[in-house]
C-alpha cells in the first residue's frame, strides 16, 4: 500500500476517536478512496490488518455503501439528483445535457477519463432543485444552460 | 432572520442574518453557549425534567417525545451511555438539518453538550451523510473552536464534566437514517437495522451500551428549552405539538424553501408563505412529511372527532401544520419535508420515481422489503414506459401489503405507504395506465423524465 503521508496521518488520527477499532472502517475507507480513487482488495486487506478485523468485514462494508467503489471513476465525480423534487424541476434534462457534453453514458468513465456522471438519490437540497454534486461542490437551481456552463468550466479546468 | 412575516424563527433565528457566520464568535455574540454555562451549574436530572415538561417531540420522523426517550435510558447497567446526533438527513424532501449545520453549527454543538450533560454522556457522535462534505468540515472546525473555549472536551467550563464529540461520515446509504441501522454503521458494519426487542437503543445501542439517538433539530431545541423554560416552550404551537418546526417545501410552489413556523395551517404555509402554485397551475396533491408519508389529495375532505369531542371537517389547506393535525388527516408530519405536486404531475410517474429510490435504498436484510421494493420498481417502471399490464394495480397493492409490517424496521412502511395511498386516492390514473399499456393522452417524454429511473 502506497498511501500519501497525509492519508496515513488522517488514518492514524481517526482510529483513536472510537472506543472500538472496527468503527474506524468507514473513515479509513474514505481516506483511502480519496487517496487512490477506489478500494482495491489489497486496500481492504490493509484496513482489516490495521483494525484487527477480518478482510470480509471490510469488504462487506465496501459493497454495501453506494459511495465506496472497487473500480476507478473519472477524475471528476458528478452526481445529479434524480429523486422526486429534482425530477419535477427538470433533473433528467440536466443529466442528459451533462452526458451529451461529455459524450458519455451514465455510470461510465468518459472517453477522455475526465468525468463519471451518475444519478444520485436525494441530495437534501430539494428547495433549490434540481441540484448536483461535482465532487464536493453542490450546484443548485440548475437549468440546461447552467449545466452547460458547469461542463465548460470542468473542461477548462481539465486543460489547465 | 425570518424571510416571511408568518415565520416564527427560534432555531434559524440568526442563520440567514447578513454577516452571521458558522464561526464561534458569531454564535457567542448572539448569546451562544450561555445555556451550556447555565446547564453545567444545574442538576442533570433538572435538565431532563425540563425537557420532559417541554413535551418536545422528535423532529426526525416518528415524533416520539424526546424527554420520554431520554427517560428510557438504562442508567444502572454500569456501561457508558452514548449520544448520537442523527444528521443523516436523507428522507427525500427534507433539507432542514443542512441549514443548521452549514449556517449555525455551534447551536447544534451546544444542544448536544447540554443533552450529553443531562444524560451523563461522555462521548457523542454526529453521524452526517456523505453527500454533505462541507457540513462535516464545518462541524469538525466548530468542535475544534468549542474545544479551545472549553465548551467541549475535558472538564467543560471547570465543572468536572468531560465529553467529546466525534463527527462520523456516512457513505450514501439512506438506511443509516434509521437509528439502529445508524448504530450498526457507526460500529463499522453494514447498516442493517436491528430487531426490537431486544435492541432498543436506550438499553442495547452502540457497542451494546445505552444510547440516545436524536435528530439535529431536536437537539437544538434543548438550548431554547433551557433558555425560555419548559412552560414558555409549550406555549409555542398547539398543545402536544410544542415548539417551532422547520418545514422544507419543494416542488410546485412559487417560493420553495425552508420555513420555521408554529401554529399555522398547511394552507398558510403553502399558499401564503410559499406563494401557492406556479401561475396557471393548481395543486393536485401534497406529500406532507418526506417521501415515505401517505399523500394528501387536494379537494378531499378530512373528517373526524377532536380529542374534546367536537367534529373537524377540513380541506387540504385547513389541516393544522403539526404532528397531530397531519396525523388526523391520515398521514404524518415525518421529517417536515413537504413535496407539492401540481396538476402537471403524473401520479404513477411520481410513484415510479419513488419506487426507484426505495428499491435502491432497501438494505436487503428482510425478504419482503428487498424483493417487494424491486418488484414495485419494475411494475411502476413498466407502467410509465408503456408496458403496463391489466393486473398491475392489484399486483402493486398485493406486493405492498406483503411488505408493510413484515420487516425489521419501518422502511417497509416507507415503501408500502406511498403505493397504497397513491392508488387509494388516484386509482383512476393507475387504472388508465393498466388498461391501455400507458396513459394514452400522456406526454411520454415528460413522464419518462419525472420517473427518471433509467
Amino acid at each position: 500500500m502506497d498511501l500519501k503521508p497525509e492519508t496515513l496521518a488522517e488514518i492514524e488520527a481517526a482510529i483513536p476517536k472510537y472506543p472500538e477499532a472496527q468503527s474506524a472502517v468507514m473513515p479509513l475507507l474514505h481516506a483511502i478512496q480519496k487517496d487512490q480513487g477506489a478500494i482495491s482488495n489489497e486496500a481492504a486487506e490493509w484496513v482489516a490488518e490495521k483494525l484487527g478485523i477480518a478482510p470480509i468485514n471490510v469488504l462487506s462494508v465496501v459493497t454495501f455503501y453506494p459511495f465506496f467503489r472497487q473500480h476507478k471513476i473519472g477524475k471528476r465525480h458528478i452526481r445529479v439528483c434524480r429523486t422526486l423534487s429534482c425530477a419535477m424541476a427538470g433533473g433528467a434534462k440536466v443529466c442528459d445535457k451533462m452526458l451529451q457534453e461529455f459524450e458519455t453514458e451514465l455510470n461510465a468513465v468518459s472517453a477522455d477519463g475526465e468525468v463519471t456522471i451518475e444519478f444520485a438519490e436525494c441530495l437534501a437540497s430539494c428547495g433549490s432543485a434540481p441540484v448536483m454534486l461535482v465532487d464536493e461542490d453542490l450546484h443548485e437551481n440548475l437549468t440546461v444552460e447552467k449545466a452547460k456552463e458547469i461542463c465548460d468550466k470542468i473542461k477548462a479546468e481539465a486543460k489547465a | 432572520m425570518a424571510v416571511h412575516p408568518k415565520e416564527q424563527r427560534l432555531i434559524l433565528k440568526y442563520a440567514d442574518e447578513p454577516g452571521y457566520t458558522p464561526h464561534i464568535d458569531s454564535y457567542m455574540e448572539h448569546g451562544g453557549y450561555d445555556m451550556l454555562k447555565k446547564a453545567v451549574t444545574m442538576e442533570p436530572q433538572a435538565i431532563m425534567d425540563e425537557v420532559k415538561k417541554s413535551t418536545l417531540r422528535g423532529r426526525g420522523g416518528a415524533g416520539f417525545p424526546c424527554g420520554l426517550k431520554w427517560s428510557f435510558v438504562d442508567r444502572k447497567s454500569g456501561k457508558p451511555i452514548y449520544l448520537v446526533c442523527n444528521c443523516d438527513e436523507s428522507e427525500p424532501g427534507t433539507f432542514k438539518d443542512r441549514q443548521i449545520v452549514h449556517k449555525d453549527p455551534h447551536q447544534l454543538i451546544e444542544g448536544i453538550m447540554i443533552s450529553c450533560f443531562a444524560n451523563n454522556v461522555a462521548k457523542a457522535f454526529i453521524y452526517i451523510r456523505e453527500e454533505m462534505p462541507y457540513g462535516a468540515k464545518i462541524l469538525d472546525q466548530a468542535i475544534l473552536e468549542a474545544k479551545e473555549k472549553n465548551f467541549v472536551g475535558d472538564n467543560v467550563l471547570g465543572s468536572g464534566y468531560s465529553c467529546d464529540i466525534v463527527v462520523h461520515r456516512g457513505a450514501a446509504a439512506y438506511i443509516c437514517g434509521e437509528e439502529t441501522g445508524l448504530i450498526e454503521s457507526l460500529e463499522g458494519k453494514r447498516a442493517n437495522p436491528r430487531i426490537k426487542p431486544p435492541y432498543f437503543p436506550a438499553v442495547l445501542g452502540l457497542y451494546n451500551c445505552p444510547t440516545i439517538v436524536n435528530n439535529v433539530e431536536t437537539l437544538c431545541n434543548a438550548v431554547h428549552i433551557l433558555d425560555m423554560g419548559a412552560e414558555e416552550f409549550t406555549k409555542i404551537g398547539r398543545p402536544n405539538n410544542a415548539g417551532t418546526r422547520i418545514w422544507c417545501v419543494s416542488g410546485g410552489v412559487q417560493r420553495p424553501g425552508y420555513y420555521e413556523v408554529a401554529g399555522l395551517t398547511l394552507g398558510e404555509l403553502v399558499y401564503d408563505i410559499c406563494g401557492g402554485p406556479l401561475p396557471g397551475r393548481s395543486i393536485k396533491a401534497i406529500i406532507p412529511g418526506g417521501s415515505s408519508m401517505k399523500i394528501l389529495k387536494n379537494g378531499e375532505r378530512y373528517k373526524g372527532k377532536n380529542p374534546d369531542g367536537t367534529d373537524y371537517n377540513w380541506g387540504l389547506e385547513d389541516i393544522p401544520l403539526d404532528y397531530d393535525g397531519i396525523a388526523a388527516a391520515g398521514s404524518m408530519s415525518g421529517s417536515g419535508g413537504m413535496m407539492v405536486l401540481d396538476d402537471t404531475v403524473s401520479i404513477p410517474a411520481a410513484l415510479a420515481n419513488l419506487m426507484a429510490f426505495y428499491s435502491h435504498e432497501s438494505c436487503g436484510q428482510c425478504t419482503p422489503c428487498r424483493e417487494g421494493s424491486l418488484w414495485l420498481k419494475k411494475i411502476t417502471s413498466r407502467m410509465v414506459h408503456g408496458e403496463a399490464r391489466p393486473e398491475d394495480v392489484d399486483l402493486m397493492l398485493d406486493v405492498a401489503g406483503q411488505i408493510a409490517g413484515r420487516t425489521i424496521c419501518a422502511f417497509g412502511f416507507a415503501v408500502a405507504w406511498p403505493v397504497q395511498s397513491y392508488i387509494a386516492k388516484f386509482e383512476d390514473e393507475f387504472r388508465k395506465y393498466a388498461a391501455h399499456l400507458s396513459d394514452p393522452n400522456a406526454d411520454r417524454q415528460a413522464i419518462k423524465e419525472l420517473a427518471c429511473n433509467g
